[in-house]
């Protein structure tokens, strides 16, 4: 059985590829949240209580966009519904440990250190197997940390001009990829999209977001059911 | 709400996400059906944020013609079917949307 700290160092290199994306993803992330008007203190915070690249964007620009608090709130949990599904995976490979170990791994479980610790689960069967994920989670909360930090200070260096906000849907469009190979799922992608692009200026409450997720997942569920009975 | 509430409320929600089916979770609660449609969560959400950032332009007024991140996406998402890799997308992405507005 390896040791601990091995499995926590080959975690973090598992998800040192997918570490290059979340870069300027951080950057961007610092440099918008002070144009936006939050304050250092506030961006840093974001960072290190939420550490959610998707959740801190979406609460930028529904913020910006003049949304209620609680259309904010909902939205970033419907953004995060995903890790309902990471959780009731990993479940199955750390029922047994402490509640202490729960509480940090559910810290670190992260797109990134799900995707390449999901694998790693499958092929190993150790015990501690679950530093992995540690690995990995902690791999990309200082790189998020460190990024954000650098936003901040970088900020007013960056030229506007860049347009480098248009990094964010493109590391959505990215995540994806796979995705796109998939009919139901290119389905669901188009109508969430058209919903979001054409409510976004009637959807009251800048609710876009959630209307457009579940118009997509239930346009999932109605074609899983159509093409099982085809 | 101060902005600081605010901050708390969303990390909270978010935690609270990824720690609820791990602690709650005894094995097989989830049946497969509710697995399933999970998994078309990130189809059903990401395209809400990359639409509307790629069509609309910052007062929410859809932009057609004349608006190179149509053209650079669409390049990025065609480097990204062909080579599933993530980095090559995103960088394919914002390299043609600098070629369309600095160089063309």
């Amino acid at each position: 059985m390896n040791s601990n700290f091995k499995i926590f160092l080959k975690g973090i290199t598992d998800v040192s590829p997918l570490m290059i994306p979340v870069v300027p993803f951080g950057l961007i992330f610092g440099i918008l949240s002070i144009d936006i008007g939050f304050s250092p203190l506030a961006t840093m915070g974001m960072s290190l209580i939420i550490f959610g690249g998707a959740s801190q964007i979406i609460l930028l620009q529904l913020f910006s966009g003049g949304a209620s608090s609680l259309v904010i709130i909902s939205s970033v949990g419907a953004v995060n519904s995903r890790h309902l599904l990471y959780g009731a995976v990993v479940s199955e490979h750390v029922s047994d440990l402490k509640l202490i170990w729960k509480i940090i791994i559910s810290y670190f479980l992260i797109d990134q250190a799900f995707a390449v610790s999901n694998e790693y689960f499958k092929k190993y069967k150790e015990k501690n197997k679950y530093f992995h994920l540690i690995g990995g989670g902690f791999t990309c909360w200082v790189v998020w940390q460190t990024t954000t930090f650098l936003g901040i200070i970088l900020g007013a260096a960056i030229p506007e001009k860049l347009g480098l906000s248009f990094a964010i849907p493109l590391t959505f469009l990215a995540i994806l990829v796979n995705d796109f190979r998939k009919f139901i799922n290119v389905i669901v992608i188009i109508v969430s999209g058209l919903v979001a692009t054409f409510g976004y200026n009637y959807i009251p409450y800048k609710a876009y977001v959630i209307v457009a997720a579940f118009t997509g997942l239930f346009v999932a569920m109605v074609l899983t059911k159509v093409i099982k009975k085809i | 709400m101060s902005d600081w509430a605010l901050i708390i409320y969303c990390g909270l929600i978010t935690y609270l996400t990824r720690f609820f089916m791990i602690a709650l979770l005894k094995k097989e609660m989830f049946n497969d059906k509710a697995r399933e449609i999970l998994s078309y969560v990130p189809s059903a959400i990401f395209p809400a944020i990359i639409f509307p950032a790629i069509f609309l332009d910052d007062f929410g007024v859809f932009q057609f013609e004349d608006n190179p991140k149509i053209l650079a996406a669409a390049i990025a998402m065609i480097i990204g079917i062909l080579s599933k890799n993530i980095i090559a997308t995103i960088f394919t992405g914002l390299a043609s949307y600098w070629f369309l507005i600095f160089v063309v």
